[in-house]
């Protein structure tokens, strides 16, 4: 077989990009799935929110990319905080299912709501100005925001790994995942916590969403499209481990880009055709735990 | 019966002398109605022991005093804070440190990260060093998963993870149950010691004799009620009914 590096660096730098995503969104759904026990269904809403906050604030406030990278997160965040009181911390205790059928609702009326809008078509968001351009790598053109996009992602994912692998407050946050009562009667303040763990997985698909604006454009339906793969990703990958949700997105997303070099025809299904096959043999996914 | 012991018509908000008064407790576990309205105290740097037949309600007596069964009434005072109706990380907070019966270590910390996990609500909690001296063990199992430890490691693990946190009030459910005698006896010891040093300990235990090794004082519980108390120096006139209650 007659092998062109260069397109074949190509899909896999678009594979990259694309595990990026794929491994924010799902280290979010994963953090938010130990912590609430819900299966967040509204998370693509969320992250087409991150990417609209970016919008936002550029062209209403004049606010550029790199303050959009901490305030939209933030924002999010905060209105993933407001879902999390004013409804989520309700069904603390029922079955999963009725998490995911008020996140999928939320999740549609989000969307709705910007549709209705902003209709279906995309918004232009400018590539800021330091990361215009690109490299020449002599085997392949490497366009400079894309590179940092995926450097950028890793960083966040290996830092939000650290945070809960390696710190006192993951500490908490794991025990709190296995024995909510027993962390709380040890004076920690558990109801607190599970609400900002939600607003750090919203937080976490807002800035995807950001870094996601200037490749993708803006769309209401921006979300839609990817969440479906993003769940695929996450019973690939299994619930229970966040550095499983990290390797999982990135493996996926390169193993979409290979497939897109060597059988495009397959591209955008073989995700879903390994998800079947992990289903078969391993139902609790890769890494995961048997809930 | 020593009726000063039970004091069930002195007003708990009067008493000074206790760190723990509890009236007219009662909890249920959803529909069902466990504790049927204990009164007991506990006074300064005592151990006392709740007593009785699985099932009588003396764990869940523990845990409704921390605040984490589903519904609870009655008045608990502790150290003049009537904590009846407070959340169990405010009670935690105020000094009160549980070790479950089940343990609870977590599968997912290490053993350090399992030690170091319940947060200090006062100054004063022992140090590792100390922790490490009554525990040599854990001191060479830091870095293994919590679950790896053995039973008795793991209940080691249990109790010096709240000796850190400056509580002097502890609630002990069933220590030993379930473990070799000779780590018993280690226990029994920590426990001894910690008497000394002036914590103040509520144990729950099914094994009388260990319980009769560091008690001061006894409550016998039965369907979710205080039937009996005495010192430990009435334990010998007390011999033939302890039985009876405990049917053993």
């Amino acid at each position: 077989m007659d092998i062109n590096l260069q397109a074949l660096f190509a899909q896999l730098l678009v594979g990259l990009i694309n595990g990026s995503f794929y491994a924010l969104l799902s280290l979010g759904l994963a953090v938010i799935f130990g912590m609430l026990n819900i299966i967040n269904f509204a998370h693509g809403a969320l992250y087409m929110m991150g990417a609209f906050c970016a919008y936002f604030l550029l062209n209403v406030l004049g606010i550029g990319y790199w303050y959009a990278l901490i305030i939209a997160p933030i924002v999010v965040g905060l209105f993933g905080i407001l879902l999390e009181r004013t409804m989520l911390q309700w069904l603390s205790g029922l079955d999963h299912l009725y998490g995911l059928l008020l996140t999928f609702g939320l999740g549609l009326i989000i969307q709705g709501v910007f549709q209705n809008y902003f209709g279906s078509s995309g918004l232009p968001y400018a590539i800021p100005e330091e990361l215009r351009g690109g490299i020449n790598l002599g085997f392949m053109f490497l366009p400079v925001y894309r590179g940092w996009v995926v450097v950028f992602s890793l960083a966040v994912c290996l830092l939000t790994w650290f945070l809960i692998e390696r710190t006192q407050l993951g500490a908490y946050l794991r025990a709190a995942t296995e024995n909510p009562t027993l962390v709380r009667a040890f004076g920690i303040n558990v109801p607190r916590m599970i609400t900002l763990t939600y607003g750090l997985g919203v937080g976490l698909a807002a800035l995807a969403g950001v870094l996601s604006a200037p490749i993708n454009q803006v769309r209401p339906l921006m979300g839609a499209d990817l969440i479906i793969v993003v769940f695929a990703v996450v019973v690939i990958g299994g619930m229970g481990s966040i550095m499983g949700s990290i390797i999982t997105g990135f493996a996926l997303g390169i193993i979409e880009g290979l497939t897109k070099y060597f059988y495009p025809e397959a591209s955008n299904t073989v995700v879903f055709v390994l998800m079947v096959l992990v289903l078969l043999i391993k139902p609790a996914g890769l890494t995961g735990r048997t809930a | 019966m020593a009726d000063t012991l039970m004091a069930p018509h002195r007003s708990a908000a009067a008493s000074n002398d206790t760190v723990l008064s509890v009236r007219n407790l009662q909890a249920w576990y959803g529909e069902s109605h466990v504790l049927h309205g204990l009164d007991f105290d506990v006074r300064p740097g005592e151990v006392v022991t709740l007593l009785g037949r699985n099932g009588a309600g003396k764990s869940t007596t523990l845990k409704a005093v921390m605040g984490i069964i589903g519904k609870r009434s009655g008045e608990i005072q502790f150290e003049g804070n009537d904590i009846s109706r407070a959340s169990s990380d405010r009670i935690a907070r105020l000094g009160i440190a549980f070790c479950p019966e089940e343990r609870g270590i977590f599968a997912s910390l290490d053993v350090r990260e399992n030690l170091m996990l319940p947060p200090a609500v006062r100054p004063g909690g022992l140090s590792l060093e100390v922790i490490f001296e009554l525990f040599p063990n854990l001191r060479e199992r830091l870095k293994s998963q919590g679950t790896k430890l053995s039973g008795g490691e793991q209940q080691m693990l249990a109790i010096a993870r709240i000796l850190r946190t400056g509580a002097r009030f502890l609630m002990l459910d069933e220590p030993t149950e379930g473990l070799a005698p000779v780590i018993i006896q280690q226990i029994g010891h920590t426990i001894a010691r910690l008497k000394q040093q002036g914590f103040t300990i509520l144990l729950v235990e099914q094994n009388f004799r260990f319980a009769a090794t560091v008690a001061d004082r006894y409550y016998v519980v039965e369907h979710g009620k205080i039937i009996d108390g005495f010192a430990n120096s009435e334990l010998e006139a007390n011999m033939e009914k302890l039985h009876a209650y405990l049917g053993v």
